[in-house]
Parts: structure tokens; C-alpha cells; sequence
């Protein structure tokens, strides 16, 4: 008899294990881990950066147990939508386009993009400081004309699947050549080689580059924002999931006004991009 | 199916490149392959060594770090950057075609190899008897019965090839792979895409396979 009592013991303990494991409160967030300053890994494979210590805190204001899932770039939505993870924290800017497919969290920073050449390029486009691309004016499309001009003809680097590689294709500063590469740290390798002339990407991602590899790369023309450059950055949340949304949206809240977003954004990019 | 019909002309502009690596990365391949076949059963130890490690090394390894250290491992040598070598380097297009002609390289040489060794003794000695020299014999006895018995498994390394080229799109080529990707990265659609483009490459395997078929049947009469 206590045999059996062992035993059923034993299937009752691996059923609660397992109901357990199916009710869990686990948030599965996903991320690139290749986008310093946003995201990356350490030299001991560690997913490190500014998201994923927002992560760990947003996590703990939702008392939710968390873990981050690594996944390519590429794959991050449909990833998302297959249920690998929960929610993507990945530098992804919210965009028109993704939300056809998926929810945005309120956003919690705020990126801008920019070119950049190898120091000592003969590239350097006379253009004000900052373009928004909300509402084109006059201004602003003189200052597309001068970028047209100066990057005619020119081979640019951008990452797959991006906002930056969506602006080049839409045609704002003409036809340029598009080189696409899988991620960020190959589009500054080739920059830096001098294979390409010229990339577009966050400013920050130049500038963490720049602080690793000695200044090699400078930043020319304006900083973009909004248009095809999105509205900030967000959680990324399956349509279905409204309760996970609304729970990002108030714990985003909750870090902001405690000064959280914005003291891990000057830890990890120098300046206050919180949003 | 919008996407795909909407970037159906980029389709066809990668797809072309996906035949245009294959073919010229295949032609390639088998010169360096019969070449150092030949280095293989040669007599001289150091033409045997080198071809040995080459498909060792070669064989060994994946392509896909292969084409890594030959596109973003070599740009970070400041003398490869300075040197003749770049005008070459420098293009990923060319990148490509010399990491899959080296891979296809090896595989063939060692197809061709085993095709040279394998040949019936008896015959040998028979070309022995009527007083053909060395020469004279591989010509006429171990070459073409070699190729012949090649066909089959070069037939397959064809295949693998057309499949290997999926790996440019790692140094920004936009092949079939590469195009499928960018679609995917912006419609976020992987199912649909990568069953239509998986179907383009099933359709040019058919076409590789029609082909050794044929040769196959070409070469039936020894």
C-alpha cells in the first residue's frame, strides 16, 4: 500500500508541477541582443542593455516573473506571433506597418536615426540639426534634396527589416544603392571597412560603435523622427493579449514618473531618451 | 499572397542571382575540383598533401563560416584592405562566388577522386599489356570511366550547391533567401513566402536532376 501511495504521490507532485508550469505568471519577453546600446550580449554571452534592465524593472513593478528569449531580428513578429515569447522589447520602434500585425505598449523611448560614414568621407550633406518627417515642408524637403544629392549614387548599409532600410526604399532622398545586412554590428563592421559609404541606423548604435572601436565612424546630416521613422519605442504585444498590454502600459507609467526609464537611459546612452 | 505579387519582380531579379552563383560558382568548382582530384592520386607528396588538407579544411567546416571569414573576416586585415585583393574582396558578390567555388571545390575533388580510384585493376593491366604508357591509359581508361561514375554524386552536389547559395543573403546579396527575408521582415508572413520560394528552388533541383539524368543516359555506353 505505501507503494502506491508513493506513487500517486509522485504523479499528483509532477500534475501540480505541470499545472503549475501552464498557469504560470512567466512573461517570455524577446530581444535581439545585437543592438547595443538597446540590447546586446557581454563577452560571456549575457543579454545586457538598456531594455534589458528596463525588462528586469517593468517585471518587477507587474510582479511578473520574467525571462528574455533571444531571436534574430528578422524573425521577431512572426517569433511573437507564434508564441516563442510574450512581448518584444527589441528597440522596435512602433510604426504603422507593425501595427497591422501586432500591439504597442505606450512607447518608452525615444529614438532617432541617423547616417553615418567613415571619418574622413568626402560625404557631408549641409542640412539643419533634426528632420521630422510627420509634416513635410518646405524646409524639410530642402533638406531631402541636399541628402539626395549628397548620397547619389552611393552604396548604404542598413539592417533588414527596419525602419531605416523602410526609409531608404521609400524613395525620400532618391535611389540609392541598399546593401541589407542580418544585424547592426555587421553594418558597422562593413562601414568601417569601407565597403559601403555610408549607414543609417539609431544615432546611439554609431555612437556605442564609436566608443568600441575608436571613433572610426562619424555622424552626418540630420537626426531623423517620426513618418516612416515610427513614434518612439515600445513593447511589442499580440493582438490578443489585452491584459498583458494594459499591464505594460500602467508598469511603463509607474517607472516613469519614479524616474526609472530615465536614469537607465542615461546609464545607457549618456543623455535622457526616455519618453 | 499581395506580398509576394507585389514584390514579384524582385523575386525574379533574386532568382536570377540564385542561378547566376550557382552556375558560375558550379563551373568554377569543377576545375578546382578535377584539378585537385589530379593532385589527389598524383605520385607527388606535396600536390597530394596540399589537395588533401584543402578538402579537409574545406569539407570541414560549415560554408557558412566559410563565407564569413572570407567577406567580414578578411576586411578586418588592413593589408588585404590595401592590397590588389580588395577590388575583389571589397564586393560581396565576389565574396560569395569564392567561398561556394572553394566549398563545391572540395566536395568535387573528392567525387572525382574516389571515381579515379575505383577503377577496375583488370583494366589497367590490360592497358598495360597493349603497351599504352601511363598517360595514355588515364586518358582513355580512368578519366572517362571516372567522370562516368562521378555523375551520380556530382548530380547531388549540384543540388547542394543551388541550396548553399541561400547563404549570400549573410553579405547583403538579396538571392532568392535574401529577398524572401526582406518580404517576411516587412509583411511579416514567413509561411506563405517561404513555401513559394521553396518551391522556386524545388523547381530548379528538378532542372539540375532532368539534367544529370540526361547525362547519365549520355554516358551509358561504356
Amino acid at each position: 500500500m505505501k507503494q502506491v501511495n508513493k506513487i500517486i504521490a509522485t504523479f499528483l507532485a509532477i500534475f501540480i508541477l505541470s499545472i503549475n508550469n501552464l498557469y504560470s505568471d512567466n512573461v517570455k519577453i524577446g530581444t535581439e541582443g545585437a543592438y547595443p546600446p538597446w540590447n546586446a550580449k557581454d563577452a560571456s554571452g549575457k543579454l545586457i542593455g538598456f531594455e534589458v534592465d528596463l525588462a528586469m524593472e517593468l517585471c518587477k513593478i507587474m510582479n511578473h516573473s520574467c525571462t528574455l528569449v533571444e531571436q534574430d531580428w528578422d524573425g521577431m513578429i512572426p517569433a511573437l506571433q507564434s508564441g516563442k515569447f510574450d512581448a518584444i522589447m527589441a528597440g522596435m520602434s512602433i510604426t504603422q506597418e507593425r501595427k497591422k500585425k501586432i500591439n504597442f505598449s505606450q512607447g518608452y523611448a525615444d529614438e532617432v536615426a541617423s547616417f553615418a560614414v567613415l571619418k574622413g568621407s568626402s560625404i557631408k550633406p549641409k542640412t539643419p540639426k533634426s528632420i521630422s518627417l510627420s509634416n513635410i515642408d518646405s524646409n524639410d524637403q530642402k533638406t531631402l534634396d541636399a541628402l539626395k544629392k549628397a548620397f547619389a549614387g552611393k552604396i548604404i548599409g542598413v539592417q533588414t527589416g527596419t525602419i531605416h532600410q523602410n526609409f531608404l526604399k521609400s524613395g525620400l532622398i532618391g535611389k540609392v544603392n541598399i546593401w541589407t545586412y542580418k544585424t547592426q554590428d555587421e553594418v558597422n563592421l562593413d562601414l568601417a571597412s569601407g565597403r559601403i559609404d555610408a549607414a543609417l541606423a539609431a544615432a546611439v548604435a554609431f555612437e556605442d560603435y564609436n566608443a568600441k572601436a575608436g571613433s572610426k565612424l562619424k555622424l552626418v546630416g540630420p537626426t531623423f523622427s517620426g513618418g516612416t521613422f515610427g513614434n518612439g519605442v515600445g513593447v511589442g504585444i499580440r493582438k490578443a493579449d489585452s491584459a498583458l498590454l494594459s499591464d505594460f502600459n500602467s508598469a511603463i507609467d509607474t517607472a516613469r514618473q519614479k524616474g526609472i526609464i530615465k536614469k537607465l537611459a542615461i546609464k545607457h546612452f549618456g543623455f535622457d531618451a526616455s519618453m | 499572397m499581395k506580398p509576394i505579387l507585389d514584390n514579384l519582380p524582385d523575386i525574379i531579379k533574386s532568382a536570377i542571382l540564385t542561378i547566376e552563383l550557382t552556375v558560375i560558382s558550379i563551373l568554377i568548382g569543377l576545375l578546382i575540383g578535377f584539378i585537385f582530384a589530379l593532385m589527389r592520386i598524383s605520385k607527388i607528396k606535396f600536390l597530394f598533401y596540399l589537395s588533401y588538407y584543402y578538402s579537409f579544411v574545406f569539407r570541414g567546416t560549415p560554408l557558412f563560416v566559410q563565407i564569413f571569414i572570407i567577406y567580414f573576416g578578411l576586411a578586418q586585415l588592413e593589408f588585404i584592405r590595401e592590397s590588389i585583393l580588395w577590388i575583389v574582396l571589397k564586393k560581396p558578390y565576389w565574396c560569395a562566388i569564392i567561398a561556394f567555388a572553394l566549398n563545391t571545390g572540395a566536395y568535387t575533388s573528392e567525387i572525382f577522386r574516389s571515381g579515379f580510384e575505383k577503377i577496375d585493376k583488370n583494366l589497367l593491366e590490360a592497358a598495360n599489356s597493349l603497351g599504352l604508357n601511363k598517360f595514355k591509359t588515364f586518358l582513355v581508361i580512368t578519366l572517362p570511366i571516372g567522370i562516368k561514375r562521378s555523375i551520380p554524386a556530382y548530380g547531388n552536389e549540384m543540388i547542394l550547391m543551388l541550396k548553399g547559395t541561400s547563404l549570400a543573403s549573410t553579405v547583403t546579396l538579396l538571392d532568392l533567401t535574401g529577398t524572401a527575408k526582406y518580404i517576411i521582415s516587412t509583411h511579416f508572413n514567413p509561411v506563405e513566402v517561404f513555401v513559394f520560394v521553396g518551391s522556386i528552388y524545388l523547381f530548379f533541383t528538378f532542372l539540375i536532376h532532368t539534367f544529370v539524368k540526361y547525362l547519365e543516359k549520355k554516358f551509358r555506353y561504356y
